[in-house]
């Protein structure tokens, strides 16, 4: 409870933190500083009270250091110099009771941050947008059951809607990240992982894989565009009409290793299709397959270039 | 840097003149201390370092058999729509087995007790006998291998039987490497006699057989007998 | 025959690995026509391939380590260039030689460059301050030495034989399985790691066994230098954590040569245990560094401030508490898991519960220079680069422990820039405050404090301008290990990290060049008594460079900080101890068996890798019958004459009473 109403304190200081925080890091518009959802918000919010409990002992640490280095350095005769002093009681209780008490600030915040912020939790009442996603050989694919529809590198979310992630991988280790919306997780395969995000105004997003996962990690990036409510539902109306059906052919077809995809969408989807790639009932996606085998040793996927 | 070499020793003593800083003296008495820790007679004798050396090895070997345990907890249901622990279990062999290596390790124990009397051919003859037993464990255990490997179970199946073979397996390894240790140490004792350094490592040998023991004490319990009782 | 081997594993159409290689080799030619036709094999085979000196191994842990170093730096170089040119852009590297090279950076590092400077400071110092003749094992030590060493050239083979692997330092499944990684790098990796691993388990063994049954009468355990007891903590975890390594390795080994499923994405295989296990090793790795780094600034802040080290005991605490500490953190390395809150807790609070013991021991180096007279020695300067650097990536070290802020800068450049501030300023920095503290001690000469002092410099500033632009990259969401980058903004980081390598260049050249003129200069930077920085345990009781048995006499310790208390009373009566009665002193012989295991295991190995099972086989059988052939022997000891042990003494004193001579005629001491 104490801890509780620390914290509380503490969102006050929030602002002031914010702004000075701002300033030091200017370059970090556009980075995790610069939220774009609640949740975005919330962790920066979490990251920068931690950095502030720390700085208050860190500088003037660092300064007790240089400074005393500094007082008795060897020509600086008139300092009084104690060739025996090794021992204070007083200094003791005093040194190991700084870092005790940091971090009993640094555990609070720990505490009610990781049940506050777990990314499993729900963010409100409103009955989320539900959104599959699969980390494939190297592009994401987005399945949005309530629509019927998917898409492949481009994630199209309604903006001040929570949205639920069901996050698996089809083949690799991967992480789920938009930098800007906040928390990013695991997408295991035969796991399901959960996120809720919630972006608050429209904006154009980068998203990324947050885990290396093979040779076209680099382009595993994905266009996160938060529209208005209203036209989200024309968006998805519009992804209906046209492009091929998500089911098992094609998605045998994505699931092999390709990378730096143009996103697109399939107009349907098959229902079922997630919940078989989570529980490994489709097999995992093929890794490599070279057409000639390149190198002895060396067996080399070919990074999806044809 | 000044042209003195010891500054600090110099001003210290100087300073230790200087009765303003009297009472100042370090948090340890200055004169010798006694039975502070077990230094003060000096470095132990080579027995007591070869065979606490080894105690520490048998430690981390018992930190990397404890890695595939873990192992064996995390995977032991996951079939994979395979053969579950109850459906491989032959109990009886595997008594036989538990019966070889306890028997064996009784055996080395009684070696080491000839070793001790310095008697060379009792030595010898007790190590023979822990060695026929410990072959006839990994024999046992080999021929249980193999008629699962005949109906189809083997550690490709599933992730359960990687775990079981591997956990199994790695002590079966350590008890053939064993075997292998006591060939070169009959050899050893019978060209050179009781050498120091051969009775170190017939007391190494020692600790090392008694350990498998152990770790099969835990294998046979956890694997096999929760299995077949789940 | 050859297995997988065959003549298209050299990249004769990949220039880099191609000319690197080439330049490689010539170089190592080079190097044996020229021993050869100095005639330098014997000596070299009997005084340092089969010694069990530990100084010896010491130093030859150290030299490999650099040698690693350097070429793990070299891999950050073309790293940070990569970065800084290929935006929107493919670079010069295309993604499989770029990925082989993070991977082999981080590995060589870590096993290869930090392990080995570690443990060679480890094997030179501990004897000497323990006041013994050498560690408990002395062959054991030579066979772990020679182990590592086959490890670090298993993966120098993989630059111009096959590759290297492209799945990071920690080859994390299912990515690491045969199924996405057919090619030899893993196996490469698995192979070296493994090889190495056993070799520093077995040092981990010895250094436990040595500080708890080896010291010298009087050295109880509060009278160790804290040296020792980073030593001892350091040997601790690496026995209780790198069995866990061997068995994490094996499993995937097995997985990938017999198709087993503990890791696999397939038939009940669980990749989270991967992750988990191996950081069950990974974590406890980062202090098994980072301990006996402390233990060098611990002896550099009390040295170079003419004091004792304050609060000792609390040090000691802080240290073990460090040590146990460290093995129950594994987890926050996956807070992204999604373990949920209450794991994410427990492990985020003991994480950080660390910092307590890294804080205090902060806390007592800034109060060992309070009352002081600090000198600036090269040595201080880069433990004073060290408070700051560490201090600093602490703090974001803490960042990281929180798993709200750790959803933010997972992965990212961010985390690079923390671990690389920890490492770098701890263990690094330590090692070159080691490296000039105790070269007198190996050679007898010190190193040029000029040139040092300048390394000095370059390197903090190098390293600062390098990581802050990646601290700020990554809070703007720049992941890890990307081979190109899409967004344009991020150029101008990369670019300035890249000025910062520059730098670090800069400061590197300054160490070859201070090694140089030092050796140029050796005549004038003589250590003529043994005691260059006015030490203040054992191993400044000795001779420089310390001579093969370490103490012509046993030392009896009578107090803490053992050789201080003696000059202090040598200075203040003005008269040194009586001469001792000189024994003869039996000495462990020399032993080829490490280089022959590490010989056997080294060609194993490579037969493992490229499936060439005829080789395996006939390696084991070789290191088999090599090692029983060479247990066979019946000479284990031999023995010094007294009229040597007696001669080095007498020289020893004879320098000594010269100082103290001239100390009484500048007046320094009080009549």
């Amino acid at each position: 409870m104490l801890l509780m109403s620390e914290f509380k304190a503490r969102r006050s200081l929030r602002t002031v933190a914010l702004v000075a925080a701002a300033t030091a890091l200017s370059g970090c518009r556009g980075g995790v500083l610069d939220a774009q959802g609640p949740v975005g918000a919330d962790d920066s919010a979490i990251l920068i009270d931690a950095l502030l409990i720390m700085l208050v002992i860190v500088v003037p640490t660092i300064l007790l250091a240089f400074g005393i280095a500094w007082r008795y350095r060897a020509s600086n005769t008139k300092a009084s110099y104690l060739p025996e002093w090794s021992y204070s009681g007083r200094i003791e209780a005093v040194v190991w009771a700084i870092p005790i008490l940091v971090i009993l600030f640094i555990g609070g915040v720990i505490w009610i941050g990781s049940y506050r912020l777990d990314p499993f939790r729900p963010l409100s009442k409103t009955p989320p947008l539900e959104v599959q996603v699969v980390a494939l050989d190297w592009k994401w694919l987005f399945i949005y059951p309530q629509q019927q529809i998917a898409t492949v590198n481009q994630l199209v979310i309604p903006a001040g809607v929570p949205v639920r992630f069901s996050i698996t991988s089809a083949s690799v280790f991967n992480t789920f990240f938009i930098p800007r919306l906040g928390s990013m997780i695991y997408a295991m395969p035969g796991m399901t992982s959960q996120l809720n995000l919630q972006a608050d105004q429209p904006a154009t997003l980068l998203g990324e894989s947050a885990h290396f996962s093979g040779d076209g990690f680099s382009d595993m990036n994905f266009e996160v565009r938060s529209v208005p409510a209203a036209s989200f539902a024309g968006w998805s109306a519009d992804m209906r009409k046209s492009g091929q059906t998500l089911d098992r052919g094609t998605y045998a077809l994505l699931a092999r290793q390709s990378h730096n995809v143009k996103p697109y969408g399939y107009k349907a989807i098959d229902p079922a299709l997630f919940a078989d790639i989570a529980s490994q009932k489709i097999a995992p996606a093929p890794g490599p397959e070279p057409e000639n085998p390149g190198h002895a040793g060396q067996e080399a996927s070919n990074a999806g270039r044809p | 840097m000044t042209n003195i070499d010891f500054p600090a020793s110099l001003e210290a003593v100087r300073r230790r003149r200087d009765p303003d800083h009297v009472g100042q003296g370090g948090h340890a008495p200055r004169g010798p201390v006694q039975g502070a820790g077990h230094g003060e007679t000096g470095p132990a004798s080579k027995r007591i370092i070869v065979g606490y050396g080894f105690w520490i090895f048998l430690l981390s070997d018992i930190v990397m058999f404890s890695c595939f345990f873990a192992t064996y907890a995390v995977l032991q249901h996951a079939t994979a729509g395979g053969p579950g622990i109850r459906e491989i279990i032959e109990l009886p062999r595997v008594e036989w087995e538990t019966a070889c290596l306890l028997a064996s390790s009784f055996t080395c124990g009684l070696s080491f007790a000839a070793t001790n009397a310095r008697n060379k051919l009792w030595t010898q003859i007790f190590l023979v006998v822990t060695g026929a037993l410990g072959l006839a464990f990994v024999l046992l255990e080999l021929q249980e291998f193999y008629g699962l490997a005949m109906r189809g179970i083997t550690p490709q199946r599933s992730g359960f039987l990687t775990a079981f073979f591997s956990l199994v397996g790695v002590h079966g390894l350590h008890v053939t490497a064993g075997g292998l240790w006591l060939g070169t140490m009959l050899a050893q004792v019978q060209v050179k006699g009781f050498r120091k350094e051969i009775v170190h490592r017939l007391i190494c040998f020692n600790l090392f057989w008694h350990a498998l023991d152990i770790v099969w004490v835990g294998i046979f319990t956890i694997v096999y007998l929760m299995g077949w009782i789940a | 025959m050859f297995g997988k081997l065959s003549w298209s594993a050299i990249p004769f159409d990949q220039p880099i690995p191609l000319l690197t290689s080439l330049a490689i080799i010539a170089v190592m030619l080079g190097a044996l026509i020229f021993v050869t036709i100095k005639g330098w094999w014997p000596y070299l085979w009997r005084e340092w391939m089969t010694t069990v000196d530990h100084k010896r191994i010491g130093i030859m842990y150290i030299l490999l380590g650099v040698v690693m170093l350097i070429r793990g730096f070299a891999d950050a170089i073309m790293m940070r260039t990569q970065q800084a040119i290929a935006i929107n852009a493919p670079g010069y590297l295309p993604p499989e030689h770029y990925n082989q090279i993070f991977s082999a950076h981080g590995t060589i590092m870590i096993f290869f460059a930090a392990m080995p400077l570690v443990i060679g400071f480890m094997n030179f110092v501990t004897p000497l301050q323990l006041g013994v003749r050498d560690v408990a094992f002395p062959t054991l030590n030579s066979i772990s030495f020679w182990l590592t060493a086959s490890g670090a050239l298993l993966v120098n083979v993989s630059l111009f034989v096959g590759e290297f692997a492209r799945t990071g330092w920690l080859p994390y499944p299912p990515l690491s399985e045969t199924a996405y990684s057919p090619g030899v790098g893993v196996d490469y990796y698995l192979w070296a790691v493994q090889i190495s691993g056993i070799g520093t388990m077995m040092t981990g063994i010895n250094f436990v066994t040595t500080v708890l049954k080896m010291r010298c009468p009087g050295m109880s355990y509060l009278r160790m230098p804290m040296f020792c007891w980073t030593v001892l903590s350091s040997s601790m975890i690496i026995v209780a954590v790198f069995p866990i390594l061997t068995a994490t390795l094996a499993m995937l080994t097995l997985d990938r040569y017999f198709g087993f499923h503990f890791f696999t994405n397939t038939a009940g295989g669980n990749p989270m245990m991967f992750m988990n296990l191996i950081w069950a090793w990974g974590h406890p790795e980062v202090y098994i560094l980072v301990l006996p780094a402390f233990g060098i600034f611990s002896e550099v802040f009390s040295t170079f401030s003419g004091k004792p080290l304050f609060g000792y005991r609390s040090m000691v605490a802080a240290t073990l508490f460090i040590c146990v500490v460290s093995m129950m953190t594994w987890l926050h390395h996956f807070f992204t898991m999604g373990a949920g809150a209450a794991v994410n807790t427990a492990f985020g609070i003991s994480t950080s519960v660390i910092a307590v013991g890294t804080g205090v021991k902060i806390y007592n180096w800034i109060f060992t220079m309070y009352g002081g007279r600090v000198r600036f020695d090269t040595p201080m300067l880069w433990s004073m680069g060290f408070i700051f650097t560490f201090v600093i990536g602490g703090m974001t070290g803490v960042l990281l422990a929180v798993p709200p802020a750790d959803f933010l800068v997972h992965n990212s450049m961010f985390l690079v820039a923390h671990f690389h501030n920890v490492i770098v300023g701890g263990v690094v920095f330590a090692l070159f405050a080691g490296l000039e503290y105790w070269f007198p001690k190996a050679f007898g000469f010190r190193l040029h404090p000029g040139w040092g002092k300048a390394a000095f410099w370059f390197a903090l500033i190098g390293f600062w301008v390098t990581f802050t632009p990646l601290y700020i990259v990554g809070m703007l969401g720049m992941t890890r290990r990307l081979q190109h980058l899409v967004i344009e903004p991020w150029r101008p980081y990369m670019q300035v990290a890249l000025i910062g390598v520059v730098i670090l260049i800069i400061g590197a050249a300054c160490q070859v060049i201070q090694l140089v003129v030092s050796i140029m200069q050796r005549e004038k930077l003589r250590d003529v008594t043994g005691d260059p920085w006015d030490g203040r345990s054992m191993e400044w009781a000795t001779p420089s460079p310390a001579p093969f048995f370490n103490f012509a006499v046993t030392p009896n310790v009578e107090g803490e900080e053992a050789y201080w208390g003696i000059k202090q009373r040598a200075i203040e009566s003005q008269r040194m101890g009586p001469e001792p009665h000189y024994q003869p002193i039996e000495m462990p012989v020399n032993s080829g068996v490490g280089f022959y295991t590490a010989f056997f295991a080294s060609l194993t190995g490579f037969a493992l890798i490229w499936h060439i099972w005829w080789l395996a086989g006939a390696g084991l059988v070789g290191a088999f019958i090599g090692f029983v052939i060479l247990a066979w022997r019946d000479v284990h000891e031999y023995e010094v004459p007294v009229e040597v042990v007696a001669a080095v003494d007498r020289a020893r004193r004879a320098a000594r009473r010269a100082v103290l001579e001239k100390l009484g005629q500048e007046g320094g001491a009080p009549s």
